[in-house]
């Protein structure tokens, strides 16, 4: 099809920060996860763990745990606040102090009336759930030392609280602990050392589970108090216990990064009722602390200190193969892709970076020489960093934009926009801030500038977008897009077209609607379709707008006849090929090739894939038909075949995995037929973690 | 270096009434380069994993119906195509069970053979010398076939060839003694015959064998007075030339048949320096002519051996013989005189190799036959310069030596090394004669002259040693490149020094010389090579190459087969007990140094591994294409 400079870019030293907690709403199918930096992320496991939402950390929030009433997610930290989160628009709601020092953890009964949390100075309050609030109902009885855990007996009258040392029992009524479970201290040396009770977790049968600091799971009976069986797993800390709905399995997560299940089962076939818990398999997909778990109804999701989401299906839950039976590592944010900005304004490419604290602006380096494919050009300029732009306030930067001309750049936290205006010219760089900026925006999900850099427009509440008037002198409110449908979800893609006459809004209802800029009004709204869009662009010539979605499923719309156009009909018969279908990182990023109308640039977290509409489909329906061979091959076997043999196997999608040891944020065509391609390689990550506790060796 | 590794029996066969003929029709490729198809002699086509030695599939056809060529596979379709009785072509699949409900279609003329190659289509000869694809064939199956040869004329042998997107089909035939080779070039078609040299014997060849390499078809056939040819036909022949074209030849080889005639043999070309040949008695004059010798014919020399070959595909030999089929693998090296002659003078040593004029390697071949590859002999008739040869005949030592003199500063380098060559074995043959006379001054100046050699003059180094003059010796042993082994070992008695150490030998070949030497001698130099080995190993570091000393690698290589020629006899002798056990505590150490060096094996090839991997940078710009 042709050759292709690419810039690959390995500087933007993105860390994700480590999972700290997490919890699964089994109702909404929604999983909940807190890290490190205070940030929350909500995945979507009935569209393939799309991630939907990200609430953006704030420096003095801290989350120990997390916990749904409802359709509600509260947290509880070490700030000694508990906190509601406005999950439509993406910030908390309330927080309170709850007077009890540091916060460990937080829980809920199964009526989802009451909330419960264990406090540093020994206390476990409870909080009445209210419609819009919640209220401080009581103290259970004080306890010495610090509650490190709780969980919360089904039947709402008992709460077991991990302690140091010991596991008590609450009887909610009264308030009264009515049991005390002493647990023992470690071997040798660390028998000196306090024992954490980091779990516990209370079974309808008034079974206590615990998992503490000297490596045990311990089974007790909540009724007598006494131990039931002793499991030692480790010789550090078993650090999180989950349990599966139907109370039949219980997983734990130790720091040797391994969850080892325990099965409610009977040790011999003969004695099928004298059930017992016995320690059945182990997974080792993390290399370090294992600090949050959730066993769902067909899987393990685990995540800990090395920032991975790992999700681990239980294969005998599934008859046969499919999408959902393989093993997912999440290594990073999917929207991790609306980090970065690229505009290729007077032949140079400049780069900006968005991390939590700050902006980062570069310049990348440039070459005239021309070489033979798989050369590495020698380079006349190298990049550069231009700026670094430090974030003011403690709310972490949620979204950032930069104007295609170079000119503009702007972010937004949960409290704030700034504009700033860009001023480079040969080596010198200069930044004003935009001084007065129109009431109505004071905070955006997503940002955009037109690609005239004219206007801006920001994502707000209820799905609506501002657009605003930017000029050298003043930035001044425009109009407010408002979707017909009453979405109240928040928007997480935007894109405008290159004539600057149409905008498309995305929201997590799966809704894409398209504004006529021209008119300010809704032009029409693009069909819902079951799984929500991951990536979409509009093309600079046609003005087809090209939609993935979580599913892997790909349309094209042409935006001004309204309707989807034959390619993608034609598309969607056929169906797409399998081995497109089963990647299992959805397509972030969709651009364009400025030269070739048919093609459509779009990647993933591994691979990138250049769409020639010209070429084949690979569908198997096309299998021997016109010389092609059916079979999907990407581009590192085409490349191995003869010259005879190649043409027979060329198709439409061209799969480039060539930067497969890395992972790859964005593929952008530049104006001279060059791509630019952003990798962080997972090894560097790894290399930035502590060192883990334990590390397999050969032979041990 | 050609390897025979150790072969395995494919298969048992039956055995046909005449013994001459094979049980075994043909051998043909699979998809699956472990696969073979066997066609018997008769009415069986059987499908083999060669590796597990397995049959995977057998079809057979009715009684009374005969399989008169070898199945082929076609590679475009999967399917394999037979011809049985001489016009019903079949063609079916792996999965089907049965012949007789394959696909048949009768065709109008018998056919010769189908042939089938990786990236062609299937091609059919028919007897009277017409093609055809396959394919439009069986179209039309009672399409005319025409008669090509003339009347009287039979194919002998056939092959096809797939070459830069064009097929050739090759066959050779014979009328009244002649041999034709036709080459069918297939889209477009053309047709191109030529003739054969006839072998003055007027014998016909016993076999052919065609390759491709560098855009040329080799041919090469085997007479049965042992010569193995060579012709020539470019890919992008002489088209529209008309007529028989003479097709000339070279002799690659020339095998010894010893008395008489060859029967039946055969020969195959296994890559450039490299042929095969099975039916030949072996060299070794042993009896019988079960033998499958695979021979180098850039240095004539016996590479390996073992029995009779037919077929060969993908570094496998297939070879039927008594009752059973036998698959041997193979492996040929690129050939060096090295690997063909035995070990080189160390490369380390810079003595001025390069100026030693040995006589061409291809004025040997078309001389007279070769003797053996360590016995040269110059064959070159050309005039020689005119050389005062009185003097030397008659005069004394000293005028002798003037003249010698006068000769080599004047001649030019061409002349000088036939002329010092015939000097020196003059006056050699003189001193001979002449027990009184004896010139070593003369001597050691043509030696000096380096344009002598071993093979020019076999008696100058024994004279020396008669004479006992060692100047000479270390002279000769020093400067030339090719004194066997029965001379080295001859010099390694009378004396030892650096220089014996250092001549070029051949493993083989030493050993049994080296048994010639008595238990004192024995001693004596394996106590002189410990001394300097020894004596290098305190300053290994410090030593700096230093001109006619031995390397480290050659003073152990001479321990070793010192030891392995007289080990028995050194176990026995008192006086060696001491040396032995010093030897045994040095192997030793080394041993162990070695397993050590082996543990860590493994990480160091990791290092290794790791040197490649792309030095990733922060950025940079690459090119890449997309298809």
């Amino acid at each position: 099809m042709g050759e292709f400079k690419v810039h690959r870019v390995r500087f933007f030293d993105y860390m994700p920060t480590a999972i700290r907690a997490m919890a699964f709403n089994a109702h909404t199918e929604r999983l909940a996860l807190a890290r490190m930096d205070g940030s929350v992320e909500i995945f979507n496991f009935t569209d393939h763990y799309f991630q939907e939402k990200v609430i953006p950390g704030k420096d003095s929030r801290s989350i120990e745990s997390l916990c749904w009433v409802g359709g509600r997610l509260f947290s509880a930290g070490l700030n000694g606040e508990i906190a509601e989160y406005d999950l439509e628009n993406l910030r908390p709601k309330y927080s309170l102090e709850a007077y009890g020092g540091p916060i460990w953890t937080i829980i809920s009964n199964t009526q989802g009336t009451q909330l419960a949390i264990g406090c540093e100075d020994g206390t476990v309050k409870l909080f009445e759930v209210l419609e819009e609030h919640i209220q401080f109902e009581r103290n259970l009885d004080r306890q010495k030392g610090r509650i490190i855990s709780l969980s919360w007996h089904p039947s709402g009258t008992h709460i077991a609280a991990g302690m140091m040392d010991m596991i008590r029992v609450f009887d909610v009524p009264t308030g009264h602990a009515v049991q005390r479970l002493l647990v023992d201290r470690g071997f040798g040396g660390s028998k000196s050392r306090e024992t954490v009770v980091w779990s516990v977790a209370f079974l309808s049968d008034h079974t206590v589970v615990s998992g503490d600091s000297a490596g045990k799971v311990q089974v007790w009976d909540g009724h007598t108090g006494t131990l039931v069986k002793t499991h030692l797993v480790t010789k550090w800390d078993v650090l999180a216990l989950s349990v599966s709905k139907d109370e039949s399995s219980v997983v734990a997560g130790t720091s040797e990064g391994t969850v080892i299940q325990f099965q409610f089962i009977a040790p011999t076939l003969h004695q099928q009722q004298d059930k017992e818990w016995v320690r059945t398999r182990t997974f080792k997909n993390h290399t370090h602390d294992v600090r949050a778990l959730a066993e769902i109804e067909t899987a393990i999701v685990s995540g800990g200190m090395d920032t991975h989401l790992v999700v681990r299906p239980l294969l005998e839950k599934f008859d046969e193969k499919s999408h959902a039976s393989g093993l997912r590592k999440i290594h990073f944010p999917h929207v991790i892709a609306n980090n970065i900005n690229l505009s290729c304004a007077k032949k140079a490419g400049l780069l900006l970076f968005q991390f939590p604290g700050q902006l980062e602006l570069w310049r990348l380096g440039d070459s005239d020489e021309h070489g033979k494919p798989g050369d590495r050009l020698p380079l006349k300029r190298k990049p550069e960093k231009l700026l670094l732009l430090k974030r003011k306030g403690e709310d972490h930067i949620c979204c950032s934009a930069l104007s295609s001309c170079g000119g503009w750049l702007a972010y937004s936290t949960v409290s704030s926009v700034r504009i700033y205006r860009l001023q480079t010219d040969n080596n010198n760089i200069s930044i004003t801030k935009v001084s007065k900026l129109p009431k109505a925006l004071h905070s955006a999900h997503q940002l955009c500038f037109s690609s005239d850099s004219s206007k801006m427009f920001a994502a707000s509440s209820q799905s609506s977008v501002l657009v605003i008037a930017l000029t050298q002198s003043e930035c001044k409110y425009v109009h407010t897009l408002k979707p017909k449908s009453g979405s109240r979800q928040p928007i997480h893609l935007m894109t405008t077209s290159g004539d600057g006459k149409w905008l498309a809004a995305a929201n997590s209802d799966c809704e894409i609607h398209v504004y006529n800029l021209q008119k300010l009004k809704l032009h029409c709204i693009v069909p819902v379709y079951g799984s929500c869009p991951s990536a979409m662009g509009i093309h600079p010539t046609t003005n087809n707008m090209t939609v993935v979605h979580a599913d892997q499923q790909l349309f094209e719309y042409s935006i001004v006849e309204k309707q989807y156009t034959d390619w993608s009909r034609k598309l969607q018969k056929q169906g797409l090929h399998n081995v497109w279908l089963d990647r299992d990182t959805p397509v972030t990023h969709v651009t364009f090739n400025s030269k070739n109308p048919n093609q459509v640039v779009l990647h993933d977290m591994h691979m990138f894939c250049i769409i020639d509409q010209m070429f084949i489909h690979p569908c198997p329906c096309h299998n021997g038909l016109i010389g092609f061979s059916g079979l999907f091959y990407n581009q590192m076997t085409l490349r191995s075949l003869s010259e005879q043999e190649r043409p027979s196997h060329l198709h439409a999608f061209k799969i480039c995995k060539t930067f497969q040891v890395s992972l790859l944020f964005l593929a952008s065509l530049l104006d001279d037929q060059s791509l630019v391609v952003v990798e962080r390689p997972l090894l560097a990550i790894t290399s930035q973690l502590p060192a883990p506790v334990r590390q397999k060796k050969f032979a041990t | 270096m050609a390897t025979l590794f150790e072969g395995f029996t494919l298969c048992g066969l039956v055995q046909t009434s005449s013994a001459s003929d094979s049980a075994i029709q043909g051998i043909e490729l699979d998809g699956d380069s472990d696969h073979a198809v066997v066609t018997d002699s008769t009415r069986a086509v059987t499908l083999y994993k060669v590796s597990d030695q397995k049959p995977l599939g057998s079809w057979t056809v009715k009684q009374g119906q005969l399989l008169t060529c070898p199945a082929v596979f076609n590679f475009q379709t999967k399917e394999y195509v037979v011809v049985s009785d001489n016009k019903v072509i079949r063609v079916w699949k792996e999965e089907d069970l049965n012949l007789d409900k394959a696909f048949k279609a009768t065709v109008s003329a018998d056919v010769w053979r189908v042939h089938s190659a990786p990236g062609g289509e299937l091609v059919v000869l028919f007897q009277r010398g017409a093609v055809r694809l396959l394919d439009s064939l069986l179209s039309a199956p009672q399409q005319p076939i025409e008669g090509i040869l003339s009347e009287k004329e039979v194919i002998r042998w056939s092959t096809n060839i797939v070459a830069e997107k064009q097929h050739f089909v090759l066959f050779t035939t014979e009328q009244r003694g002649e041999h034709f080779l036709y080459v069918q070039r297939l889209n477009p078609n053309t047709l191109q015959k030529y003739r054969l040299e006839r072998e003055d014997s007027g014998a016909s060849p016993l076999s052919f064998s065609a390759s491709l390499r560098d855009k040329h078809i080799n041919l090469l056939y085997l007479y049965p007075n042992g010569c193995v040819y060579q012709s020539v036909v470019a890919v992008r022949g002489p088209v529209g030339l008309e007529g028989v074209q003479a097709l000339p030849r070279s002799l690659r080889l020339r095998l010894p048949v010893g008395e008489g005639e060859l029967g039946a043999a055969s020969a195959v070309a296994l890559d450039e320096a490299h042929v095969a040949v099975v039916g030949m008695p072996h060299p070794s004059a042993r009896t019988g002519k079960d033998f499958l010798c695979i021979w180098n014919t850039n240095f004539q020399t016996l590479q390996a051996e073992i029995l009779r070959i037919v077929w060969c595909y993908l570094g496998k030999l297939f070879v039927p013989h008594g009752k059973a089929l036998s698959v041997i693998p193979y492996e040929c090296q690129k050939s060096s005189l090295a690997s063909a002659l035995g070990k080189l003078r160390h490369p380390g040593i810079a003595v001025s190799k390069s100026s030693v004029a040995i006589p061409s390697w291809n004025t040997l071949l078309h001389g007279d036959q070769p003797q053996g590859p360590t016995k040269i002999v110059d064959t070159r008739k050309s005039v020689l310069t005119v050389v005062h040869l009185q003097p030397l005949q008659t005069g004394p030592v000293e005028e002798v030596r003037r003249e010698v003199e006068a000769l080599v500063s004047r001649g030019d380098a061409q002349d000088l090394q036939l002329s010092v060559g015939r000097l020196a074995c003059q006056l050699v043959a003189r001193s001979q004669v002449e027990t009184a006379f004896y010139a070593p001054g003369a001597l050691a100046r043509l030696v000096q002259t380096q344009c002598l050699c071993h093979s020019m003059c076999p008696d100058l180094l024994l004279l020396a040693l008669e004479h006992k003059d060692y100047f000479l010796c270390q002279l000769c042993l020093q400067l030339f490149p090719d004194i066997p082994e029965v001379v080295t070992c001859a010099c390694l008695k009378t004396f030892i020094g650096n220089e014996v150490l250092q001549t070029p030998y051949s493993d083989n070949l030493l050993v049994p010389h080296l048994k010639d030497l008595n238990a004192p001698q024995v001693i004596l130099f394996l106590q002189y090579l410990q001394f300097i080995y020894l004596k290098y190993s305190q300053d290994v570091y410090t030593q700096t190459p230093v001109l006619r000393s031995p390397t480290m690698t050659q003073i152990i290589d001479w321990v070793c087969l010192l030891l392995d020629a007289h080990f028995t006899v050194l176990v026995m002798a008192p006086d060696a007990k001491g040396l032995l056990s010093n030897l045994q505590s040095f192997v030793k150490s080394q041993v162990k140094l070695f397993s050590e060096l082996g543990k860590i094996e493994g990480s160091l090839q990791e290092l290794h591994k790791m040197k490649p991997s792309k030095d990733i940078s922060q950025y940079s710009i690459e090119v890449i294409e997309l298809f």
